[in-house]
């Protein structure tokens, strides 16, 4: 199991930060996420094994934190929220048009692997909604042609 | 990157360096930052802690407790180490006010953090920032280094023979995890479970170390009333509800955004004239005034002020300052299943009445919303959800059981009207709702 140099050199900064070393689990999770696309059963291993735990102790935390994923998704995680606030101002008609215009329904990924689609918790945008997170990207005041917008962006980035 | 907007009646404190450069220290330097510390490290630890104390500030996060007195709880003398945590776990719906924080005046965060760390005798100092908030993380983790170059964090500092610590600490999606004990079991590296209390945070927090636990807001607030004073502070709102608010305004409403007024200010006055009232011809319906898990105020009912007591003594919260308005076309029914969809997803399953109460709650609002329910569920809606009041380790269950409380309350009508249009009659009347107009 190999991770990036950057990877590394933050794991070590970060484990001597606290009294346990189990304490870096949830963002070292998360880093580890990035690298990989999701934790697979090595990545596992390998975390299990760096920080003293039981991969049990590992899937069971993994399985509690919505970001974290045991299954690839696509390049591209559109996350479209439809909490109170974004509901009041069409996320819902948002995520209705990302699964038309993808073809696929929560949960799934594009066949060519591009895109995968989550209907998502309050992400912290309610004043500016509706809003969408593409990986890590706010995407926000959004209406069914800007997210046409923002989805063409990332296929032309993605098959470049 | 979040939009800015202004109003006349704003009184900027914590938001009053946005979008003025302040996440490079240099520039946060310039205007005022980091001097709040320094008058802080002359002082005596109990002159700070009574100083926050009459400030009047109240916990940011929710709860609406005391800081200082918060603060007073902290053992002087402790066999293990002593904490303190920020949390930054924004996750409430409704609530988007310390990505604001964040990203525009990081610093403030890490010096309310470095004063309450002094205050209370600490070395080591987490800033907890939810998954989801990335960009932020890296802003933060630039801005502690930056510190950390200047030599405002580590050993000895500004040669005060102080020694502190900052941190960042990241999430990876959770709501319960916003919640204290959750938070802690989260930064230890395990699942968001809350823990029994008492023993509260204050005595035994982190690793078994007593832990001062302050929402995001709170502690940026504090370098200003280090600076201003606890009078000043205090007089800016009504008696015990010191200073400003970032109130975050969305929903049915003309200009959402996020506006900093004064404790106490009224609510109608901040939903018509600083929202800008409700768009189109449409009248206001209800307001949630602090978030999800505030009971809401019927348009009747908002004529009131935006300060913790005011608003418990109307039955309702000031929680995390999340203003939601909903205008005529909203299903009450809908919002109140899209709430309990929220609550069942994130109720960690620790506490049965949680656990089963927001399962079947939204079970029930779901059947009602499509024309399946009964007249019974009305009345058993309302006693499932009087059953997981303070039936919980956390207020994750009365955060569910609240708003709907409310729901059914205020507005059995529309209930009832689902029963005899054996579904919901506003889809039925084709009044559906419509993507807003953007500028």
């Amino acid at each position: 199991m190999k991770f990036s140099p950057q990877f590394e050199q933050r794991f070590e900064e970060m484990v001597s930060h606290y009294p346990t070393r189990r304490s870096v689990l949830v963002p070292t999770l998360l880093y580890a996420q990035d690298e990989t696309g999701y934790l697979s059963d090595e990545v596992i291993r390998e975390l299990a094994e760096r920080l003293e735990l039981t991969e049990l102790e590992v899937r069971n935390v993994i399985s509690y934190y919505s970001m974290l994923t045991t299954r690839p998704r696509g390049k591209y995680h559109v996350q479209v929220c439809t909490n109170i606030a974004c509901l009041l101002r069409g996320g819902e008609e948002i995520f209705e048009h990302c699964r038309q215009t993808l073809g696929i329904g929560g949960g799934e990924t594009t066949s060519d692997g591009l895109f995968s689609l989550a209907e998502v918790e309050c992400i912290g945008a309610c004043s500016w909604a509706p809003a969408v997170q593409v990986n890590y990207d706010f995407h926000e005041n959004l209406t069914r042609e800007e997210m046409d917008k923002i989805l063409g962006h990332y296929k032309k980035k993605g098959t470049q | 990157m979040a939009f800015l907007v202004s109003h006349p009646d704003e009184v900027k404190i914590v938001s009053q360096r946005f979008g003025l450069g302040a996440i490079s220290i240099d520039r946060y330097l310039e205007l005022n930052g980091y001097k709040a510390i320094q008058k802080t490290l002359a002082m005596e630890p109990d002159t700070i802690i009574n100083e926050i104390k009459n400030s009047g500030l109240r916990g940011r996060g929710g709860a609406g407790f005391n800081t200082g007195l918060k603060w007073s709880f902290v053992p002087k003398q402790a066999p293990k180490p002593k904490y303190v945590l920020c949390n930054g776990d924004e996750s409430e719906p409704g609530t988007c006010k310390d990505r604001l924080i964040f990203e525009h005046d990081p610093h403030a965060v890490i010096e309310g953090a470095m004063i309450a760390a002094f205050a209370v005798g600490a070395h080591t100092a987490y800033i907890y920032i939810r998954g989801e908030y990335r960009y932020l993380s890296l802003i933060m983790q630039k801005a502690l280094a930056d510190a950390y170059a200047r030599g405002f964090l580590g050993k000895n500092i500004f040669g005060s023979g102080y020694d502190l610590d900052i941190y960042w600490h990241g999430g990876a999606g959770a709501y319960e995890v916003g919640e204290e004990s959750a938070l802690m079991e989260s930064l230890e590296g395990k699942r968001g479970i809350p823990r029994i209390r008492p023993p509260f945070p204050a005595v035994v927090g982190l690793w078994g170390g007593p832990t001062v636990i302050n929402n995001a807001e709170t502690l940026a607030s504090i370098p200003h009333i280090i600076l201003g004073g606890a009078d000043w502070y205090a007089s800016l709102g009504p008696p015990k509800n010191g200073g400003t608010r970032l109130f975050c305004l969305s929903g049915h409403l003309e200009r959402p955004g996020v506006y900093e007024l004064p404790m106490g200010y009224n609510l109608k006055k901040m939903i018509f004239e600083v929202g800008g009232g409700i768009p189109g011809s449409r009248k206001l319906k209800a307001v949630v005034p602090g978030g999800s898990s505030t009971p809401c105020l019927t348009a009747d009912e908002i004529d009131v002020p935006m300060d913790f007591d005011s608003l418990m003594k109307r039955g309702s919260m000031l929680g995390s300052g999340g203003v939601i308005a909903l205008d005529e076309s909203t299903c009450i029914v809908q919002f109140a299943l899209r709430t309990m969809k929220f609550y069942q997803h994130e109720s960690c399953g620790w506490c049965i009445p949680c656990r089963e109460g927001t399962d079947w709650l939204k079970k029930t609002l779901a059947r009602f919303h499509a024309g399946g329910g009964i007249r019974k569920d009305i009345d058993n809606m309302l006693y499932l959800s009087e059953n997981m009041l303070g039936r919980t380790f956390c207020p994750l269950g009365d955060a569910a059981a609240m708003p709907t409380i409310a729901f059914v309350k205020k507005f059995r009508s529309e209930f009832e009207a689902h029963l005899e249009a054996r579904g919901c009659p506003f889809e039925k009347a084709g009044v559906v709702e419509q993507l807003p107009v953007l500028a």
